[in-house]
């Protein structure tokens, strides 16, 4: 599994608050939300196609035991094979052993977030396989030795700057003396580096974006093209895909691929879609003479069975963290694991375990941007509110926060007391705070710490509703 | 008990099912047959003429080009020309489709031709599109002897030729034309959808086009609508 820090979530935060780099390139904002506007603005039936989306979902895990009985099928029916793992170390397992069939020394690899969450990467490598990220954004970080922070766009926190300090370390056989002042110098120069990678690769490594239990298909989405070398140039070609990428038919895919691309990108349709089914043909002059899928499981079927079913609708658009208040300000590796943002404050917890992810669901104002720019309408806030009860009923929040919770509740549950009390407090409150503010207060020190506590202006909401006649 | 039967068996346990309830086997076989289609955008819906200058509208907004030719045989002319205009040496690779062999490439004296797939060293390939989606100007292409995948992917120029007539409004007419010939559930080994050259935003959101495919695409469609 992949380095697990989210237990430090709160440190995390303090370290992503102070990078100055990392600041900037949020500060510049991403850009992501004004093109996914633009392109659900363009498309009347955008919101509609949301709807029929999440029921096509509903309905395949409603019946997603019978459609991986189809989907299984239909790829042994190609000549493809179909691999089970019900966790990280099991996935591993098998794409080395396919690996080792195939005498595999070098795999290049699509952009999989799948990968990610088993750390597939270290693991070959520990084997003695080398594996190449050809995403030019999973390159960058895998260069750099870090983890993604975005789930489409993993090198989002790296500035220009730190890619062309990167390439002059890494790619030595150039002349020192190259000029690399342009992104688009930087892409020609990974593009000629990885190029020779992918023709001299013995296995391919993609993901999936769906699978179709109609053919035995599975789908990549780039715009790259790095995914179609990798599953096109070497000799056998290895899906990592976990259960809830099923979808029932071609048509199906077509309704989810409308809201995907527009609601990830902007764009109407990624550059590349592409669908796979079984090893080459016959009279095929290329393509993979071997098609394996390993499907894994890590924690999705007892999601199905649990209060976080919605969460496996999610199709990995990345709209959530685009919008999400804290994503915009702490990046995405202060969330400490593969999956950052509200998707992944709900998806971790469940994967993990909440013990190691508890800060996760407190780290949300539940502003509720998530759920409304959602393509398949995961109602994300509930989701989180749904880990805190959990968290809380599980004992895993500390003393203080449960002292003052039962404080709270001693007083709300006691309408006329509540009442009582809080004008009182209001009262001392502006007695005290005679420049309106306070720049410290006892028991909200981890308030005023860092901003003021605004000082209470007349009488409380309850008591100026009730001399307005309200109910 | 196998790691499949495994993971069944708890997908079965979480959803409080057997696998055998005949209503429920019921909804996905008849799911599977009927495919029904959802909601089609009213964009693509055009007549013919309308439905090709949507097209190759978008296309253009996905930054690719595209020309119009009336017949097969002004292929050649229009692909040499497009290699003349962009300073490129006058060569290309083509797979084996019997609608490019229809072309006549050879009476191109200027144009050398290779055939087959592509090891990396091509700078134009040609291929010929099973179809197109005006809704957002995407090319459907099948792999198999006649169009190499590797010849969509591999060169800087990516040519495409589309038949005028093939142009549909949207992906769902396209799957059922494809099952049409291949039979339903059964698919060639790649299809594959492009929409515009290659591209990455990977550094500082910076769009550039030529990650690692096509740096350029060019659609050249054959024939006259009505």
């Amino acid at each position: 599994m992949s380095t697990l820090t989210s237990p430090a979530f709160p440190a995390n935060v303090t370290h992503a608050l102070a990078d100055v780099g990392l600041q900037a390139v949020l500060r510049e904002g991403l850009g992501f939300v004004d093109r996914r506007r633009i392109a659900a603005e363009a498309l009347p039936e955008f919101d509609a196609l949301r709807d029929i989306a999440r029921d096509i979902k509903n309905h395949t895990l409603a019946h997603l035991d019978l459609y991986m009985e189809a989907y299984e099928a239909r790829i042994l029916a190609q000549g493809g094979h179909v691999h089970y793992a019900l966790d990280a170390a099991q996935a591993r397992d098998l794409v080395l052993s396919i690996c080792r069939t195939a005498n595999a020394r070098t795999v290049t690899k699509g952009k999989s977030m799948v990968s990610e969450e088993i750390g597939l990467n270290d693991f070959l490598e520990a084997n003695g396989i080398v594996p190449v990220e050809t995403d030019l954004g999973e390159y960058i970080i895998q260069i750099r030795g870090e983890a993604p922070s975005h789930i489409i766009a993993p090198a989002i926190h790296v500035s220009k700057a730190q890619v062309e300090a990167d390439f002059r370390r890494v790619h030595t056989h150039l002349p020192i003396d190259r000029n690399l002042d342009e992104p688009t110098t930087l892409l020609a120069e990974a593009r000629g580096v990885l190029r020779e990678r992918f023709l001299a690769a013995d296995v391919g490594i993609t993901g999936a974006n769906f699978l179709v239990a109609e053919t035995g298909t599975s789908i990549i989405v780039t715009n790259e093209g790095n995914g179609d070398l990798t599953q096109t140039l070497p000799r056998v070609h290895i899906v990592l895909a976990t259960i809830e990428k099923l979808v029932p038919t071609l048509e199906d895919v077509s309704q989810l691929l409308r809201v995907l691309a527009r609601s990830a990108t902007g764009q109407d349709m990624s550059v590349y879609t592409t669908f796979s089914t079984g090893p080459r043909r016959p009279d095929d002059l290329d393509g993979p003479s071997e098609y394996h899928v390993v499907i894994l499981d890590n924690g999705r079927a007892n999601m199905l069975g649990n209060e976080f079913r919605e969460m496996l609708r999610c199709i990995r658009c990345g709209a959530c963290m685009n919008h999400c208040p804290v994503y915009n300000s702490v990046g995405g590796h202060a969330y400490g694991w593969t999956y950052p943002g509200p998707m992944g404050s709900v998806l971790t917890p469940a994967i993990v375990g909440i013990e190691n992810a508890k800060h996760l669901p407190n780290a949300s104002t539940l502003c509720g941007r998530c759920e409304e720019v959602c393509p398949v309408r995961i109602p994300l806030p509930k989701l989180l509110r749904h880990w805190r009860e959990r968290e809380f009923e599980r004992h895993l929040s500390p003393a203080t926060v449960r002292t003052g919770l039962s404080f709270w509740a001693f007083f709300a549950r006691r309408p006329k007391l509540y009442g009582w009390a809080t004008s009182v407090a209001a009262r001392v409150l502006s007695m005290f705070g005679g420049r309106g503010r306070f720049a410290w207060l006892p028991l909200a020190g981890g308030w005023t710490k860092h901003r003021d506590f605004p000082a209470p202006q007349g009488s409380t909401f309850q008591a100026q509703w009730k001399k307005r006649g309200g109910a | 008990m196998s790691t499949r039967d495994t993971m069944f068996a708890s997908i079965r346990r979480s959803l409080g099912v057997n696998g055998r309830e005949p209503e429920r086997q019921q909804a996905v076989t008849a799911r599977i047959a009927q495919h029904p289609v959802g909601l089609i955008p009213a964009r693509g819906q055009l007549p013919p003429k309308q439905r090709l200058e949507l097209f190759r509208k978008m296309v253009a907004a996905a930054a690719g080009t595209s020309t119009q030719v009336t017949n097969a045989a002004d292929v050649p002319r229009e692909v040499a020309a497009l290699l003349r205009q962009h300073n490129l040496p006058m060569k290309i690779r083509r797979g084996d489709d019997p609608r490019l062999v229809a072309c006549g490439f050879e009476d191109e004296r200027t144009l050398e031709v290779a055939t087959g797939p592509s090891d990396g060293s091509d700078l134009v390939a040609v291929s010929h599109a099973f179809g197109a989606a005006a809704e957002s100007g995407t090319l459907m292409l099948l792999s198999g002897p006649g169009n190499p995948t590797t010849l969509n992917f591999l060169p800087d120029t990516h040519v495409v030729v589309l038949d005028a007539n093939d142009v549909a409004g949207d992906y769902e007419t396209l799957w059922q034309r494809l099952r049409g010939i291949y039979g339903n559930g059964v698919m060639p080994r790649t299809v594959n959808l492009i929409t515009g050259p290659s591209r990455s935003a990977d550094i500082e959101q910076t769009l550039i086009l030529g990650a690692h495919g096509p740096r350029r695409l060019h659609v050249i469609v054959v024939g006259t609508l009505a």
